[in-house]
């Protein structure tokens, strides 16, 4: 900055020369230089205020924009189980009525620091008196192991379990807070629920994972921190799926069978009431997946959902559906049952010499694996399949269990017209005994096909109709005179028309090449009530023999008829079914018609 | 004047200072109920949730069968079946209750005007 003089010498020059005081330029100059500095000061104060005042107003507004938020949030409640980044928390779940299936225990887990602690010998001896399965000669070593500060040494305690190691009063035994899942009802619908296991663990949370069935399926929902306050509704009723078990149970013993599945459907909606398959296990204490022998004994398989098998006659219903369908057949219609029905080298016979003709009414009826081959023959190959997919028999049938993906049919390598005749009664292609309700659901409910589903449904969303009203009318009415003039007379229970089909297939040989001798697959597929059908019901037997006559019964008329038949009289009632006489029931079926 | 502005400044600054001073107390107080409260309502949760699960506990199937088998002399309970369902005219229709008839009536003078008094048996009890 260039500095004026006080006395700029020009000016005074040219003052002294008019005779001016010079002294009054100096005066006049120091006068400006203050006024300048004078502005100078005040332009900074200024702005200093301003800044000052932008901090304090940017303050007050940062404390009141907050003080606003804090009175416009919601509360929200503490969120239970949160820790660490792990959360414990997961979801109940209940049947369709509410009732508990799984549900969350707090409980808690022991852990040691090695550090913290006075005496490792007595605390190891103490622990090993308490936990009978604790070596307490280990415990020691690894107490006083230098490497190791920390030790699990339990993931859930009892409460009585934590006040004895309370009572030992080391400090160095410490708790975790932990969720357990717990499923109350012990076995009751075990394939169903699956299992849970801890999965990442802190000290004081660990999470909760399924392992296997809806736990696993619905995982995500489950852990889903928007919804673990609302428990996840399943279509079982736990009061049914009891009866059925203890039944069921009771069948499988009574009948000297391996294995035993029933599954209850709704036939409108798809839901599955109650799903069974024995052997079970507790999924509290879920076994570990076998080693050696066959998987398919294991009690963790699920036979309802997982077993793919022949299931035989059962499937003579949708060859005759076809049949009345596509119109080839009316019920009526006569059919040549002249036996063995030779092709190649293949021969068809029939469980008896049923006589040289039969109407399809009495196929059915009597079960006849030549009549419904002749009413297969003309269709053929690519109708056939083309009317099984519609069902659902050709691929995985959904549902919501992480077990239910894996599984899938066995269908022939190649569909030739000899398929064709076996699959019109039930060999040559297998299919789960879920699948089968779903397709009787769909054979009697009108035509609509059906998607099983765990999950309660509580609006009624048909799916595309796959056979006409009509055909289903007529099936219902020919399921109902299996029952009344067939082979599933064990079947006619008082007040409840039941409509159904027996099916006793052969058991293949598991090491390849032809069937087993004297082991069968009984099922019976049964729907009540007849004349207008809400739920259909499939009990599957494995190798079940009566031994109550002179000499050993293992057909399905003898085996799952009879236990399907005790099933149906207990759940009726539980189903809010009111017992109807059959003479009104025949006046429908014959209205319907 | 201006020393009156100044006095009122300083005054208004020392009770807003007291002010915020006591709201804070506040607002740690509350702060302070609201982690009690907190703790309270998550035990509160855990025992409902306990308590849930000791119910469904109790109430499994399997228990309450043996239950049942156990009290079967004196509750004589049995799986339901269709021969417990009822017909709606199976129930008997209420019959009429009678009236109740006066008789011996006697005139109550100097009651102040006549009240009609219920009698009570005029209707029929409710189903």
């Amino acid at each position: 900055m260039i500095r004026t003089p006080l006395r700029p010498l020009a000016r005074i020059l040219a003052a002294r020369a008019t005779g001016e005081n010079p002294d009054h330029i100096e005066q006049e100059n120091r006068r400006l230089r203050q006024e300048a500095a004078r502005d100078r000061a005040r332009n900074r104060a200024e702005g200093r205020l301003v800044v000052l005042a932008l901090v304090f107003m940017s303050a007050f507004v940062i404390l009141g924009a907050r003080m606003g938020l804090l009175a416009a949030t919601t509360p929200v409640e503490l969120a239970r189980g949160v820790s660490e980044n792990i959360s414990s928390a997961r979801a109940d779940i209940v049947d369709r009525h509410g009732r508990v299936l799984a549900t969350n225990l707090a409980t808690h887990a022991l852990y040691a620091e090695t550090r913290r602690m006075v005496d490792p010998a007595r605390a190891a001896r103490e622990l090993a008196r308490i936990f009978p399965d604790i070596d307490g000669e280990r415990m020691e070593a690894r107490f006083t192991d230098p490497n190791r500060r920390f030790i699990w040494i339990r993931t859930s305690l009892s409460p009585e379990q934590v006040q004895a190691v309370h009572d030992i009063g080391e400090p160095g035994l410490l708790f975790g807070s932990r969720e357990m899942r717990l499923y109350p009802n012990g076995r009751m619908a075990a394939h169903v629920l699956g299992g849970a296991s801890f999965g990442q663990q802190g000290v004081r949370a660990a999470e909760v994972i399924g392992t296997a069935g809806a736990e696993l399926f619905f995982e995500d929902r489950l852990r889903d921190p928007a919804q673990v306050d609302t428990p996840l509704k399943l279509s079982l009723d736990l009061t049914v799926q009891a009866a059925v078990t203890e039944v069921l149970e009771g069948g499988k013993q009574m009948l000297n069978a391996r294995g035993a599945t029933a599954v209850l459907m709704d036939v409108f909606t798809g839901e599955v009431i109650s799903l069974v398959s024995l052997p079970d296990f507790d999924p509290n204490n879920r076994p570990l997946p076998p080693t050696e022998g066959e998987p398919a004994d294991s009690p963790l398989f699920n036979r309802a959902v997982q077993g793919y098998y022949e299931l035989g006659s059962v499937m003579k219903a949708f060859a005759v559906a076809q049949g009345l369908d596509e119109g080839t057949v009316t019920p009526e219609s006569i059919i040549d049952t002249r036996g063995p029905l030779t092709f190649g080298r293949f021969r068809i016979r029939d469980f008896r010499n049923y006589g040289p003709q039969l109407s399809v009414k009495d196929v059915m009826v009597k079960s006849s694996n030549i009549g419904t081959a002749r009413i297969m023959q003309p269709i053929g190959a690519e109708r056939q399949q083309e009317f099984l997919r519609k069902f659902g028999f050709l691929d995985t049938m959904p549902l919501e269990l992480a077990e239910a993906a894996r599984a899938r049919p066995l269908l022939p390598a190649r569909w030739s017209d000899l398929s064709v005749m076996t699959i019109s009664y039930g060999h040559g292609l297998s299919t789960s005994p879920l699948a089968l309700a779903a397709g009787y659901a769909t054979l009697v409910n009108g035509g609509y096909r059906v998607t099983p589903t765990l999950l309660k449904t509580e609006t009624l969303q048909p799916g595309p109709q796959v056979i006409s009203a009509r055909t289903s009318a007529q099936k219902r009415l020919m399921l109902h005179q299996v029952v009344q003039e067939g082979t599933a007379s064990f079947a006619r229970i008082p007040g409840y028309p039941v409509g159904g089909k027996t099916g006793s297939a052969d058991k293949p040989n598991p090491r390849g090449g032809g069937y087993k001798k004297d082991a069968v697959l009984a099922t019976f597929a049964s729907v009540f009530p007849a004349h207008e059908p809400r739920y259909v019901l499939i009990v599957t037997l494995d190798e079940p023999v009566d031994t109550t006559g002179p000499e050993p019964r293992r057909t399905a008329g003898w085996t799952a008829v009879p236990v399907s038949a005790e099933i149906t009289r207990r759940v009726g009632p539980l189903l809010g079914l009111r017992p109807v006489s059959l003479d009104k029931a025949n006046e429908r079926l014959a209205q319907g018609h | 004047m201006r020393s009156l502005l100044y006095l009122c400044t300083a005054l208004s600054v020392i009770a807003l200072a007291a002010w915020a001073y006591r709201e804070n107390h506040l607002t740690q107080q509350a702060m302070n109920e609201r982690r009690s409260l907190e703790r309270e309502i998550a035990a509160l949760d855990e025992a409902i949730s306990i308590q849930r699960a000791e119910w469904a506990y109790l109430n499994r199937p399997d228990r309450l069968r043996d239950l049942v088998d156990v009290n079967f002399a004196e509750l004589k309970l049995v799986p339901l079946t269709g021969a417990h369902f009822g017909e709606i005219g199976q129930i008997v229709y209420p019959l009429p209750v009678p009236r109740a008839v006066i008789t011996d009536a006697v005139d109550m003078y100097g009651a102040g005007t006549a009240v009609p008094v219920a009698l009570g048996f005029g209707e029929e009890p409710p189903l």
